[in-house]
């Protein structure tokens, strides 16, 4: 299923207009406060008329100003989960995760044992949302979106309200939802942490505009992407695989680019992940250096570099089959005598990767 | 009728406490779906005329009572455009009766009805009633299922206040539907005759015992079930 969304409106001061298509999957609509993103899915959730418009799933459309077609909130059949959580306060969990499904028409989607199971809700069912946490909030809201039997689920920073820890606990049951349902996933977030562990599409915004829009992995090792996402969050997303637990309490992943050495990571042997690798842990060396304390050293070759305004420069390596992105100085650039073509090694410290950046599949 | 409360009272006193009971009941029971129909227009739409209705809904509390009387009288008796067209169609009188003494109670105790809802309805976040229309519940559901529930301390407050407002109403009640014993003669206008006849002190003393237990009473149950349903919303 794909959600076509292109939308003009006008504000006071500020001109949204955006073009973009959401696979399945998780798309993320990530961009700076104000950039437009909440209009964006308030638009394609029906709670806002854009002045003009086009949004469609499949072949269904939820909007066309051009042939004033424009289905009410109620029959998009699109699940919301809020910033904050929004459960209906006078319902107990359970009456809230099955209200959705009372205005659903009959279907398969996901049984309600299987959510319940998926995010962990099980003891909190006969609760009111009054005596709940506020992670366990967010999880309730998110089971109550699916059982609505939604074509798409819209997620406007469902992330934003909690603190790191809460954080850390939902996102596990963030991936599950993509990789356990098939249902498309309309990310809205501000934070490039949640973006790089579960968008597999990534929209850019800034100003109400698009600046880039594609597959998660590409933009994320692409240098001209990066100032956009933001240097110090730029990083490449690379998948790989749990090898063997060591027993000095390091995991050994494989990658395509060779072994990759984390402090541990607590799933078992085969187990997928993806690995977020910030651009600016990566270290450049013509040659393979020894006496080095850092125990990644992954051959690979430039395949490009884009030097910054300041001193800096951005240079894209391929290791293996994926792309990493370095962040070094443009002195440094020079002094090496980098260029496209060039082979180097790529070094990174294994404690330069922390949980955070690593993400199942 | 006989018992404690026959013997302690006359039966032209009781006769006047069974009616403002029955007069305050149903003025009550009939306009609630109105009142809770006029507050959420007047709490969550925007339109042209807004300020009008909000006139119109609150004038009987400024207007002199007389006034509104006389003005139902005008409209709502035998002869009036209303309550002659009523008394054809269905065969609904008003005037001089039971059920005229109900709506000038219910016309009078609106506002106070309305008021009360308002406040109840503007308390509740929209945001929730968005989250329920995302769910795929239609207006109408929405409002049953999320804004009413939400909104039963003040609907529960703005009856109770109503109630105890239509026990009292004294001056569009005379005006409008007279004071005949057994039709028309609420407590108020009982007690306010029995002031009129040397003698009728005592009597008059007894129903203002009454009218006091009433409201007491009134507010109490207000009170309890106001925290009971406030306590249940909390959802804690």
């Amino acid at each position: 299923m794909t959600l076509s969304v292109a939308l003009k409106h006008a504000f006071a001061g500020f001109t949204l207009d955006v073009a973009f298509e959401a696979p399945a999957g998780v798309t993320a609509l990530f961009g700076r406060s104000g950039s437009g993103k909440t209009t964006v899915i308030n638009t394609v959730a029906g709670l806002l008329t854009p002045d003009r418009g086009r949004i469609s799933v499949e072949d269904q459309v939820l909007l066309d100003t051009a042939t004033r077609q424009n289905l009410p909130p109620h029959r998009r059949r699109l699940g919301y989960v809020f910033q904050e959580s929004r459960l209906f306060p006078h319902l107990s969990v359970r009456q809230n995760l099955l209200y959705g499904r009372w205005f659903a028409p009959p279907g398969d989607g996901v049984a309600p044992d299987r959510v319940v199971e998926m995010l962990g809700i099980g003891p909190l069912l006969s609760r009111r949302p009054g005596a709940l946490s506020g992670g366990e909030k967010q999880r309730v809201a998110i089971g109550r979106a699916l059982l609505a039997r939604p074509r798409l689920l819209l997620m406007d920073e469902p992330l934003a309200a909690l603190d790191d820890a809460r954080k850390a606990e939902i996102l596990p049951y963030l991936e599950r939802l993509r990789d356990q349902t098939d249902v498309p996933i309309l990310y809205v977030s501000h934070a490039m942490a949640e973006v790089a562990r579960l968008a597999t599409t990534l929209v850019v915004l800034e100003a109400g505009r698009v600046l880039r829009a594609g597959a998660a992995t590409a933009i994320l090792s692409d240098p001209v992407a990066a100032p956009q996402v933001g240097l110090r969050e730029a990083g490449a997303v690379i998948p790989a695989r749990i090898a063997a637990q060591e027993e000095d309490g390091l995991t050994r992943l494989d990658t395509s680019a060779g072994p990759l050495l984390l402090p541990r990571i607590n799933a078992a042997p085969a187990t997928a992940l993806r690995i977020r690798i910030h651009a600016q842990d990566v270290i450049l060396s013509r040659d393979r250096p020894t006496g080095l304390s850092a125990l990644n050293i992954l051959p690979a070759v430039v395949t490009e570099i884009r030097l910054g305004e300041g001193p800096g420069a951005l240079v894209q390596l391929r290791a293996g089959d994926d792309l990493l992105l370095a962040r070094i100085t443009r002195r440094s650039a020079q002094v090496l005598g980098l260029s496209v073509g060039t082979a180097c090694f790529a070094i990174l410290k294994s404690v330069a990767v922390a949980q955070e950046d690593i993400g199942h599949v | 009728m006989h018992g404690p409360m026959t013997d302690w009272l006359s039966p032209d006193e009781w006769r006047a406490v069974a009616l403002s009971l029955r007069v305050s009941f149903w003025a009550t029971v009939l306009s609630l779906p109105f009142g809770i129909w006029v507050a959420h227009v007047l709490a969550r739409s925007e339109f042209r005329g807004k300020q009008i209705l909000n006139g119109l809904v609150h004038l009987p509390l400024i207007l002199p009572p007389v006034v509104t009387g006389y003005l139902l009288l005008i409209t709502f008796g035998r002869k009036g455009p209303v309550g002659g067209f009523l008394e054809q169609c269905c065969g609904l009188i008003f005037a001089f009766r039971w059920t005229g003494a109900a709506l000038a109670a219910a016309v009078m105790a609106f506002p106070l009805m309305v008021r009360a809802i308002r406040l109840g309805i503007e308390a509740v976040d929209p945001k929730l009633e968005q989250a329920a229309a995302t769910l795929g519940a239609a207006r109408p559901w929405v409002f049953l299922t999320v804004t009413l529930p939400l909104i039963l301390p003040g609907v529960v407050a703005g009856a109770i206040l109503a109630f105890a407002k239509a026990m009292g109403e004294f001056g569009a009640t005379i005006t409008f539907v007279s004071n005949i014993p057994g039709q028309t003669q609420t407590l108020p206008s009982a007690i306010y005759s029995f002031l009129q006849v040397p003698g009728g002190d005592e009597q008059a003393f007894r129903l203002v015992l009454i009218s006091i237990a009433i409201a007491m009473l009134a507010l109490l149950l207000s009170e309890w079930v106001g925290r009971a349903v406030a306590r249940r919303i909390a959802g804690t």
